[in-house]
């Protein structure tokens, strides 16, 4: 373990990660942070990225279109989770599950089996091993997760200080708030959904991408580890102001996906690795109020859980 | 009695809770009511009177049933939703927290407020030059939430609270201001510092404003028009000069003798801090 070369290309692989997964954790802060919206069709959304983008590479498509269409087939999926809750007036949580299930049905028509490999297909990190100096794995794998976490690192840190974007913080701040100021709630929230699936399955198509495949049961558990990261993020950093808490969840998915490495390292069983990670998120959220119950300060949340 | 005189008209206003079972609650009464241009009316009544619902049914939180219009500058709003009337209409609720948004800063709930009722595009929500205008606006109240723009609002204290609220309700200019027992649950000095704000502001912009409370003193000391309400009905409703000269006692005398019942909420009467 203290061999340093080793140590190196661990801390690498786990930026790579933290990267790549990092942007379904931006996902679930937009939902259940930002919008108080507890969307749970993250993990079919997850898979469904990468299912479209494998099946657009296999068919010889720029695998950057490639990506970009799975992060708007992501946005679909938002799309109609949201409008199911705004428009038929399902509650959040249901309405997250049923897509998530439908999707599972979805994936597997989309690529016609459960699986589908990309091994010698044109991907976005095989386009960059041409790149001069880029012949590593993890060099190219860092760089074209580093350019893509940057653009949307930009894209986001501005859009949530525009006019639109500030609505659809204050929606999940105080609704009641936001109709007065002449929004219609059901807009922000709709956008804010879809915005976030997206960002789900445009983190899919990277990691399919990435590992060389696309199964139907990769989402599996992505709501959880993007809560993870969330939860690690914010403890960590305790970040204020926008730019900070979107660096602080990138910075917390890394941590997330170092501790997973590092314990699968150690000797830890892989099927493991999901119970040990809801553990953690059942500690993260129950410590704050078990702290307040015992100070006797808890008052029950009035949000849409 | 031309149709266009009045600002905001209301014609057969109801509005009947829990209907057809037993809990059933008549809250408005076929409610009519002129509001003029540069009014600002008091209503007061007792618990259960219909003041609030009547201000819900003006912003849109519930469409008024049984053919009941609501008009504002000649044109009627009874069918758009609440978020559409914002275009008309500011409000200041009892609650300090429903008024403005915890988890963002004082400068963000500003700009969130400037854009009432106007499209939002893709422009960063604010700038030096708005910034400015949100200090202006802020300075008259004298609690130097001018200089803690980037303060989150959930680390102010109720009464800052409310006060923002206030200047984010008045701060896009509506042509209707609505006060919800604005300051019922301010401390009398905070309570005082809004009421000041309120009454400059109204009287600067000579806007139109419709102030509920429990308050009888508060209802005879500000405003030019005093409107009682019972059991869903307006039941006195007087202008400046009949006004003028009451007393808390005349008011309760005019009470008992418009709704034909003594006047036995103690809460209206007590309540005069």
């Amino acid at each position: 373990m203290l061999d340093p070369a080793a140590v190196g290309r661990l801390l690498g692989f786990s930026l790579y990660e933290g990267l790549a997964f990092g942007f379904v954790a931006i996902g679930i802060y937009l939902t259940f942070r930002v919008l108080s919206f507890p969307d749970l069709t993250v993990d079919g959304s997850f898979a469904l990225g990468g299912a479209v983008a494998a099946v657009l590479i296999v068919n010889g498509v720029n695998p950057f279109l490639a990506t970009l269409a799975a992060l708007g087939a992501g946005l679909c999926a938002g799309l109609a989770t949201s409008l199911l809750n705004t428009k038929l007036k399902i509650p959040a949580l249901l309405a997250g599950i049923l897509m998530m299930v439908a999707l599972y049905s979805i994936n597997l028509r989309i690529m016609g089996r459960s699986n589908l490999p990309l091994l010698r297909e044109v991907t976005i990190f095989s386009l960059a091993s041409r790149l001069p100096g880029l012949e590593t794995r993890l060099s190219y794998q860092l760089v074209v997760a580093g350019v893509l976490a940057v653009i949307v690192f930009f894209i986001l840190n501005w859009f949530l200080r525009t006019e639109i974007g500030l609505a659809l913080r204050a929606t999940g701040d105080n609704e009641q708030m936001v109709r007065g100021a002449g929004v219609d709630t059901d807009k922000t929230t709709i956008l804010g959904v879809s915005i976030a699936n997206g960002l789900v399955a445009f983190s899919g198509g990277v990691v399919a991408q990435g590992q060389g495949f696309a199964d139907v049961g990769m989402g599996i558990g992505m709501i959880i580890m993007g809560l993870a990261a969330v939860i690690i993020g914010e403890a960590l950093f305790r970040p204020k102001g926008v730019a900070r808490l979107l660096l602080a969840v990138l910075g917390g998915t890394f941590v997330y996906r170092l501790v997973i490495s590092v314990a699968l390292r150690m000797g830890m069983r892989a099927g493991d690795l999901k119970l040990i990670t809801a553990v953690i998120v059942i500690i993260a959220l129950a410590v704050p109020y078990l702290q307040k119950k015992i100070r006797r300060e808890w008052q029950p949340p009035a949000a849409r859980w | 009695m031309s149709e266009n005189k009045g600002l905001l008209k209301l014609k057969r206003i109801s509005k009947v809770f829990s209907k057809g079972s037993v809990d059933e609650v008549r809250a408005l009464d076929k409610i009519n009511l002129d509001v003029n241009s540069g009014d600002y009316i008091a209503i007061i009544g007792s618990n259960g009177a219909g003041k609030t619902t009547l201000l819900n049914v003006i912003a849109g939180v519930y469409p008024p049933e049984n053919g009941g219009k609501i008009i504002v500058n000649g044109r009627e709003i009874s069918g758009l939703s609440e978020y559409r009337r914002a275009n008309y209409i500011g409000r200041v609720y009892q609650d300090p927290h429903v008024g403005t948004a915890a988890k963002m800063s004082i400068e963000e709930n500003m700009a969130m407020a400037l854009l009432r009722g106007q499209p939002r595009g893709l422009r960063v929500a604010s700038n030096k030059q708005r910034r400015e205008l949100f200090r202006v606006a802020l300075a008259p109240l004298g609690l130097g939430l001018e200089n803690r723009l980037n303060a989150l609002v959930g680390t102010l204290s109720g009464g800052q609270r409310q006060a923002l609220a206030l200047v984010m309700a008045t701060l896009s200019k509506p042509a209707i201001l609505l006060l919800d027992e604005h300051i019922a649950t301010l401390d009398p000095r905070t309570a005082q510092i809004v009421l000041d704000l309120t009454d400059m502001v109204v009287t600067r912009e000579k806007m139109t404003t419709i102030m509920v409370t429990h308050n009888m003193e508060l209802a005879l000391r500000y405003g030019n028009r005093l409107i009682m309400m019972h059991k869903g009905r307006i039941v006195v409703d007087m202008g400046q000069e009949r006004r003028a000269n009451l007393a808390v006692h005349d008011l309760v005398v005019a009470f008992e003798r418009a709704s034909g019942e003594e006047f036995v909420d103690d809460s209206v009467l007590l309540r005069s801090d």
